[in-house]
């Protein structure tokens, strides 16, 4: 029952990360992840972490693939990439350095000689991974890195905000208006809509706070 | 199931990951292999806290969760900051930084 459980969740993960890199489209890519996020649930259910499985449902096949979903909605799925090579036999150099890494980890991992690897791992109580007993082990013995990743997360919110921020975007036009721009019709658009976003500070302003309290 | 197949399916979906880095030029896609190679860490976490008995690999695997939810956050905002300046959302043409 385990070994099909395994193989099935395996192939899935496999499948969904096979996706995720050969999908044309970036919004069936993210479809793929969330595929691959759901199969890594069941085989950390399989290793008897129960939490963490939960927090991969909830934290990444929720949130995090929502925010995924939107932003590529928003940008779209955009042209398709270009047939042009900046590095000559890119994609033939890909795989086979993709194929080298695996087989220099398997080497590492499986030349180990580490015993237990063999193993089932040794026999651990049903309370192993549950959400107790992973909450005394994060806020006893590890409370300060718990405490460092709050700050990590409340740093990325306000760069979130600092980047989405509409006016800050708009003012140094320069960028959209590069020297050696083939497209100088698009890069007038950009400044048409830094002026637009001067004339309506209030607006903006309030576009960034409401983009601030979604991410 | 043993221990090792598992580090085996990590490693694996880990080199798969990293070809996708290579291979692919659009940034969102990019950032989705980069999911899947930070994934592929987790398990190995997990599946070693399994080999010890041990749950202090599960916390590990919980900080990376926080780790790329953070870098999510970030990547996708400079992805709309880049799509607001009409720039040309393709890792070739983001060259502004190369020295």
């Amino acid at each position: 029952m385990e070994e099909v459980l395994f193989f099935l969740a395996a192939l899935g993960a496999l499948g969904g990360a096979v996706g995720v890199v050969a999908m044309r489209n970036p919004f069936y890519g993210v479809l793929a992840l969330i595929v691959h996020l759901f199969s890594l649930a069941v085989l950390f259910l399989l290793l008897t972490s129960a939490f963490v499985a939960a927090a991969q449902v909830v934290v990444y096949a929720g949130a995090v693939m929502v925010l995924y979903v939107f932003v590529v909605a928003y940008v779209g799925s955009g042209e398709s990439e270009s047939a042009w090579e900046p590095i000559p036999g890119q994609r033939l150099l890909a795989p086979l350095l993709g194929i080298a890494i695996f087989v220099e980890l398997s080497i590492a991992v499986l030349g180990s000689s580490l015993k237990a690897l063999d193993g089932n791992g040794p026999d651990v109580g049903s309370g192993f991974g549950n959400p107790a007993s992973i909450g005394h082990t994060l806020l006893e013995d590890f409370l300060l890195p718990f405490e460092a990743s709050s700050i990590l997360l409340l740093l990325a919110a306000v760069g979130a905000v600092v980047l989405a921020n509409r006016k800050a975007a708009g003012t140094p036009s320069s960028l959209g208006a590069r020297p050696g721009d083939e497209r100088p019709s698009e890069s007038g658009d950009g400044a048409d809509s830094a002026k637009r976003s001067e004339g309506a500070p209030a607006a903006s302003r309030l576009g960034g706070t409401t983009t601030g309290t979604t991410t | 199931m043993s221990i090792e197949w598992y580090v085996v399916l990590s490693s694996l979906l880990f080199a798969v990951g990293a070809m996708g880095i290579l291979l692919r030029r659009s940034p969102v896609v990019i950032l989705l292999c980069l999911e899947l190679m930070l994934n592929a860490g987790n398990l190995a976490l997990v599946a070693f806290s399994r080999m010890h008995g041990n749950e202090e690999g599960q916390v590990f695997a919980i900080v990376v969760m926080v780790i790329a939810a953070c870098e999510v956050v970030i990547g996708l905002g400079l992805i709309v900051a880049i799509f607001r300046r009409r720039i040309p959302l393709d890792v070739d043409e983001l060259t502004e930084l190369r020295g």
